[in-house]
């Protein structure tokens, strides 16, 4: 007896496509099911990802840098005692190569804040103006006066929120008052040179910028610094950048990336892969019904001719790849219509969504009011593969029911 | 050696609480190249035993070989190899595959069979002019009449030539000239390519062309003769 043959792809092909378009109006409703559901997972995943990101982002800006060098006991008491010395040779030299791209040292103490009319506890900023806009600060974000000239600008930079409790405006003097190293008081006066506004409104309440020389006087520190602030390369991989800074630092300081600074950002970095795969299988799970009861009602509307073809020889398996196979073609449309939809929506919103109506309880979560959607082929991909591989499991049990039936019921029935 | 073999094949239907004997103890042996045709009422059992026959059903008890290898013990895919190679199928309504047109449904056999494409389309064509639908092999069945369907029907079961064909009431929807013109070629493959024939039938102008002519009856067989006037 000659050996079991099958259709070949091609023929098994042809003849899926024709099932498929045997009901037109079954095959596009579910068409249009699909393109919807894997619309809403790479749509819903590039506005949640867009999300993340800019909270990521700004998150890494506020600290700034994607790796600080401090005290180790700093970051349970940021005072002037918990200062460093400003870089020596061996770390300068890692701070000047690869994969660093910027640093910059930086005065961060507790102090207070007073004008005519208010008096509010801020965060002194002693900053080299060149390094700061390195690490991130954007100078247009000023948007009444300046941003600091260089580290021994005696001007001071508030945020716009800080000057409204301030009650006070640009060209105003204020007195900054701050503890030195021991433990007097130290206070003096600056006068408001510029006012920037922050994507998070709680830094335009609670930052104030000046010159790193200056604060260093003020508090009588002499050179020594609060922190060292480093960036270079991806937020998402800081494996590199941290072990370059770490090393010539020695263990006298402690160097941590901003995964460990800002442990509930690090955390939505982890959070947000899982909860894409999460959201992308719950869509497809309410899709998984429409999809099987479609396959089941493409099997049942023809049983007599599947009887009808392995009465003709056709294997029991060769049935089962063929309605795999329709499923596979429907998945497939669905899917390039999905994604032409997804980029088809991004792409006009890429450049940002206003949501400054809501942008109040955005900024509770360090979200800024504008939100700029993320489309990343590897989202891309997930929702693809997902979506071919639960569909295909989906189809299993008709198209395994399609193999199972008894050719002479199956021709018998109508 | 017998072509086919049938030994006391036994089927029994349910049909609500009462139990229909659709094959009773029937034997039979069939030799290579026959043309025999089953008559007899309906509910009479020639379906079934061609369903049998064909590897479609299970039998109750009884064995059935072809070429000596039996049928009856063979799973799903070795069947399905077996009716691939070896029988064609002609069922009396028509049964063509809808989503494929004429000239497709012919070649799906050989197109399962792995057949070259060419060989298949130069076979394909040659058989729809050879059962009168020549000009009409690209319309899908809907576009067919009954009896354009039934002869692609018969046209898809002869084509790869097999060594049984198994007929299930070939005629019941063709007019007489058609009939007439299905038989003849019946005959041609039957005694040019030595194509053995198990035809079903209530068609006397069917039964004239058999050489063996098996009456049944309550799923027994109740005569098996030679005719001599063929």
């Amino acid at each position: 007896m000659a050996g079991r043959r099958a259709l070949s792809l091609a023929a098994m092909s042809r003849l899926s496509w024709r099932y498929l378009w045997r009901n037109y109006r079954r095959t596009s409703i579910m068409l249009l099911a699909i393109g919807v559901g894997v619309w809403a997972m790479i749509f819903m995943t590039a506005l949640m990802r867009g999300m993340v990101d800019q909270m990521i982002a700004d998150g890494i800006d506020a600290l700034p840098g994607l790796v600080q060098v401090h005290h180790p006991a700093f970051r349970d008491d940021p005072s002037i005692e918990n200062s460093i010395p400003p870089p020596g040779p061996q770390l300068l030299a890692a701070l000047g190569s690869p994969p660093v791209e910027a640093w910059t040292g930086r005065v961060k103490v507790p102090a207070m804040i007073s004008s005519e009319r208010n008096t509010r506890g801020v965060t002194l900023l002693g900053v080299d103006p060149a390094g700061e806009i390195a690490l991130g600060f954007d100078p247009a974000s000023v948007v009444e006066g300046r941003f600091l000239e260089g580290p021994r600008d005696p001007g001071l930079v508030v945020g716009r929120k800080l000057l409204e409790r301030l009650e006070t405006d640009l060209g105003k003097r204020v007195v900054i008052m701050s503890q030195d190293p021991d433990n007097n008081v130290a206070d003096r006066g600056f006068r408001i040179v510029g006012v920037f506004e922050a994507k998070l409104s709680g830094h335009e309440e609670r930052q104030a910028y000046a010159g790193l020389a200056t604060v260093q006087e003020l508090l009588g520190m002499g050179d020594q610094i609060s922190e060292i602030a480093v960036t270079g390369g991806d937020y998402r991989d800081v494996t590199a950048l941290h072990a370059r800074v770490r090393e010539p630092a020695g263990p006298q300081l402690e160097v941590l990336p901003w995964t460990e600074l800002d442990r509930y950002l690090g955390l939505m970095l982890g959070v947000m892969d899982g909860f894409v795969l999460v959201w992308v299988i719950v869509i497809f799970l309410a899709l998984s019904f429409g999809l099987a009861n479609t396959l089941m009602m493409a099997v049942f509307e023809r049983v007599r001719e599947i009887g009808l073809m392995q009465a003709l020889g056709m294997n029991p398996s060769a049935i089962l790849y063929q309605v795999l196979l329709e499923s596979l073609m429907l998945l497939i449309l669905g899917l390039l219509l999905g994604n032409l939809l997804a980029i088809a929506s991004i792409q006009p919103i890429r450049n940002g969504i206003d949501l400054s109506v809501v942008a109040e309880g955005f900024e509770m979560m360090g979200v800024s009011s504008v939100l700029y959607p993320a489309l990343k082929m590897q989202d891309l991909v997930l929702a693809n593969v997902v979506v071919i591989i639960l569909g295909i499991l989906t189809s299993l049990l008709p198209a395994w029911r399609a193999s199972q039936y008894r050719p002479v019921e199956a021709i018998a029935r109508n | 050696m017998p072509n086919i073999l049938c030994n006391d094949l036994c089927k029994t239907y349910r049909q609500g609480d009462a139990v229909i004997k659709a094959l009773d103890h029937v034997t039979l042996e069939i030799e290579p190249g026959d043309f025999i045709c089953l008559s007899g009422p309906s509910g009479s059992g020639k379906t079934t035993l061609l369903n049998m026959i064909g590897g479609l059903d299970e039998l109750d008890r009884g064995e059935i070989s072809i070429d000596g290898q039996r049928v009856d013990q063979l799973s799903k895919g070795p069947l399905a190899d077996l009716r691939l190679h070896h029988i064609g199928f002609v069922f009396q309504a028509y049964n063509l595959i809808p989503v494929l047109s004429a000239r497709e449904n012919v070649e799906f056999v050989m197109q399962v069979q792995g057949v070259p494409a060419r060989e298949r389309r130069r076979k394909s064509m040659a058989i729809l002019k050879e059962v009168g639908l020549d000009g009409l092999e690209d319309r899908r069945p809907a576009q067919l009449s009954g009896g354009q369907q039934q002869r692609v029907a018969v046209a898809r079961a002869i084509v790869s030539q097999p060594k049984l064909v198994l007929a299930d009431e070939p005629t019941a929807n063709l007019d007489s000239v058609s009939a007439t013109h299905l038989m003849e070629l019946f005959r041609e493959l039957n005694q040019n390519h030595g194509v053995t024939f198990l035809i079903s039938t209530h068609d006397e102008r069917v039964m004239r062309y058999a050489r063996r002519l098996i009456r049944m009856q309550d799923g027994k067989v109740i005569s098996d003769e030679i005719q001599k006037s063929v």
